[in-house]
């Protein structure tokens, strides 16, 4: 009974852990520019497949990896200039859509090159999964977990401790303020998509051995990055990861308790609930509406 | 005026030594073989070896001299995986390119929808997908090459009986393939009796993680054994989680995944499992008895010489689709639309790669589960059980 407890929720921390770091990116993005980038999914992809191919071609994969989320971030930084940036004056929404259309760019690009298979990456360490109490935790998720939780110390340090970091939260909260005190804020919205698309690319690497990687992997994680995003409340850190493994946990849950069949259909009330009774998520900030 | 009166004259002109020079040609009149596949789209894995087979065996065909001294032609298109574009395209072939058999329909939802026009039109027409609904009800002009969902459970249920497991935990995909196998599975115990399923979990097309699931169907109890029915990449994964959560209960695969592509997903963790599958998989271990043994070689060097890369079971329903239409050609001595369906429906014993097929009036598969073949992973590769 306990095991199985302790197994569903080994399972959902897992996914949770994934979701979370997919969240991130939509965070930081956001943050920077109130822009929600649904090409995130497919830095995702990136990461993912470029160290696959890399690898089958022969290259060690400790330099694929590497390799890999440069490329990402090369993306990242090409998006905004080319996509976002001439867009500069639009508002949003526009932005957003914007945003839409570079996936579905990114993920036709992808097919052509890398084709529609599903490709493997092997384990970071042994694949020998690890039992505690009676339930089995693959040790990749151990990966997953801990370059999460170094992620998240990293960029908590960006944003509270370096100048790049407060210059990035400042223009989110005033662009026309942050460009009076001499903040470029084009270059911290480039900066802002590359360090997400790097982040990104680092979870697509890290879940590549558990969940397989393809062409369009994207999608659905993004789109479940994204609603742990929104549960969390969009532009807060914490939120992100809280709702990443919220979600995770929940869905496990309801696949082992409930029913299969329903276990998106619950994690998906639970955004309901939330944003219905906590419209700003659970650490979303507060709007104080000046008269 | 007298401009349009010529422009007229002219074409009139050229309308008539159309004519002509089509009664000229009328003796060696080519028999056209019409096709629509979902070359391209999310089903191209199904209509890329098709349309490659269907090719490479007309040419064949022709080079060897035709059907009844005639050549064949073949017309295709390329649904895209969209139903009504095949719908379209089914009609073009009737109407305008006047076809005398229609051989394709990649996926069931194309077949489903070409069917009316074909029925209508009263053509002969040999679908290449799998679902059961396509031949039962029996539809007068509609044949298929595929086995049914149906064999493939009731195949993999008598291999579990013969190894006395008869509590089986069933997971499957929510896609169309896995929900419409766990209800042919379902009925199949039914049906059979002195088996039961225990337990039925689950799991969504673009799930990353099963274990959920799986520990379910291990804490039932009385469990004797696993059966997942899915397609894609998520049996991998089940498969995978399978082997992490170290269930040592014998795992059954339906043949949504009798590919070279699932064992390398799935690596070692794949090792034991069985599943139904097509014997293209092991034309090498065949019994030198088994009479599917030269064709299923020959198809699987001719192809593979001929476009470089692995042959797939899917490319073999073309193959089958193609040879039993050129068969009830010959046998009807004509292509009367009429003449060619009562053949095809009265063909016996005709060997293919998928199985041997035996029509009748009420069976227009002509397949039995048996053509299926039990497979064991081992080390990495396919194992013929039997």
């Amino acid at each position: 009974m306990f095991s199985e407890f302790l197994q569903y929720l080994f399972t959902g921390i897992t996914i949770g852990a994934t979701y979370a770091l997919i969240a991130l990116g939509f965070t930081l993005i956001y943050n920077a520019s109130h822009v929600i980038n649904f090409a995130q999914g497919e830095f995702l992809m990136i990461g993912g497949m470029a160290t696959v191919s890399l690898t089958a071609m022969g290259v060690p994969m400790l330099l694929a990896i590497v390799l890999a989320v440069i490329l990402a971030g090369v993306l990242g930084i090409a998006l905004q200039r080319l996509a976002i940036a001439p867009a500069k004056n639009a508002d949003v929404v526009t932005l957003i859509i914007i945003t839409i259309g570079a996936s579905i760019f990114i993920r036709g690009l992808a097919q052509l090159v890398w084709g529609k298979e599903y490709h493997v990456m092997p384990n970071f360490s042994s694949d020998e999964p690890i039992e505690i109490f009676g339930a089995v935790l693959n040790s990749q998720s151990l990966w997953v977990l801990g370059i999460g939780a170094v992620l998240v110390a990293v960029l908590v340090y960006f944003f509270t401790r370096t100048l790049t970091g407060k210059a990035i939260l400042a223009t989110s909260m005033n662009k026309d303020a942050a460009r009076l005190v001499g903040i470029r804020t084009q270059v911290v919205l480039m900066l802002a998509f590359m360090v997400s698309a790097l982040l990104g690319s680092i979870a697509g690497i890290v879940v590549a051995p558990i969940t397989f990687t393809s062409y369009d992997i994207g999608i659905i994680l993004g789109l479940k990055g994204f609603v742990a995003a929104a549960i969390g409340g969009l532009g807060s850190g914490m939120g992100a990861v809280v709702g990443g493994l919220a979600l995770g946990v929940v869905e496990a849950m309801a696949a082992g308790y409930l029913s299969s069949d329903y276990k998106d259909a619950v994690a998906f009330s639970m955004i309901l609930l939330v944003l219905f009774f906590m419209p700003r998520g659970l650490f979303g900030a507060k709007i104080v509406e000046r008269v | 005026m007298f401009k349009k009166i010529t422009r007229r004259a002219g074409k009139l002109t050229a309308i008539a030594a159309a004519g002509l020079l089509a009664m000229n040609v009328q003796a060696a009149d080519p028999i056209r073989i019409g096709s629509f596949l979902s070359v391209t789209g999310p089903a191209s894995f199904l209509g890329d070896p098709e349309l490659k087979t269907l090719e490479m065996y007309v040419e064949k065909i022709n080079k060897d001299g035709g059907v009844l001294g005639r050549q064949l032609e073949l017309v295709h298109y390329d649904d895209a995986g969209n139903a009504s574009k095949a719908r379209n395209f089914a009609s073009r072939l009737i109407r305008s390119d006047r076809v005398d058999i229609i051989v394709g329909g990649s996926t069931t939802g194309a077949t489903m929808a070409a069917v009316p026009m074909v029925e209508q039109a009263k053509i002969p027409f040999i679908s290449l997908a799998g679902a059961v609904v396509i031949t039962s009800p029996v539809k007068k002009w509609v044949f298929k090459t595929p086995q049914t969902d149906r064999m493939a459970a009731e195949r993999v249920l008598n291999d579990m009986k013969a190894r006395g497991l008869t509590k089986v935990g069933l997971i499957s995909g929510t896609g169309g393939f896995g929900s419409s196998g766990r209800e042919q599975t379902l009925a199949a115990v039914q049906e059979m009796g002195g088996i039961e399923i225990v337990a039925d979990e689950t799991y969504g097309g673009s799930d990353t993680d099963m274990t959920a699931q799986l520990t379910n169907i291990r804490s039932t109890e009385g469990v004797q054994t696993i059966l997942n029915f899915g397609f894609g990449q998520g049996p991998a994964i089940v498969t995978r989680n399978y082997a992490q959560l170290g269930i040592e209960l014998p795992f059954y695969q339906s043949h949504g995944v009798a590919s070279d592509g699932f064992l390398e997903l799935a690596g070692s963790s794949a090792d034991g499992l069985r599943l139904p599958a097509s014997p293209l998989l092991v034309p090498e271990s065949l019994p030198e008895s088994d009479p599917q043994k030269p064709v299923v070689e020959a198809y699987k060097s001719e192809y593979e010489a001929r476009w470089n890369s692995k042959v797939s079971t899917f490319g073999a329903y073309a193959y089958d689709g193609l040879m039993l239409a050129v068969e009830a050609i010959e046998k009807a001595g004509s292509t009367d639309k009429e003449a060619v369906r009562d053949a095809l429906e009265s063909i016996q014993g005709h060997v293919g790669v998928t199985g041997t097929f035996n029509m009748s009036a009420d069976d227009h598969n002509g397949l039995e589960a048996d053509s299926f073949r039990i497979l064991e992973v081992q080390d990495g590769g396919w194992k013929l059980i039997n």
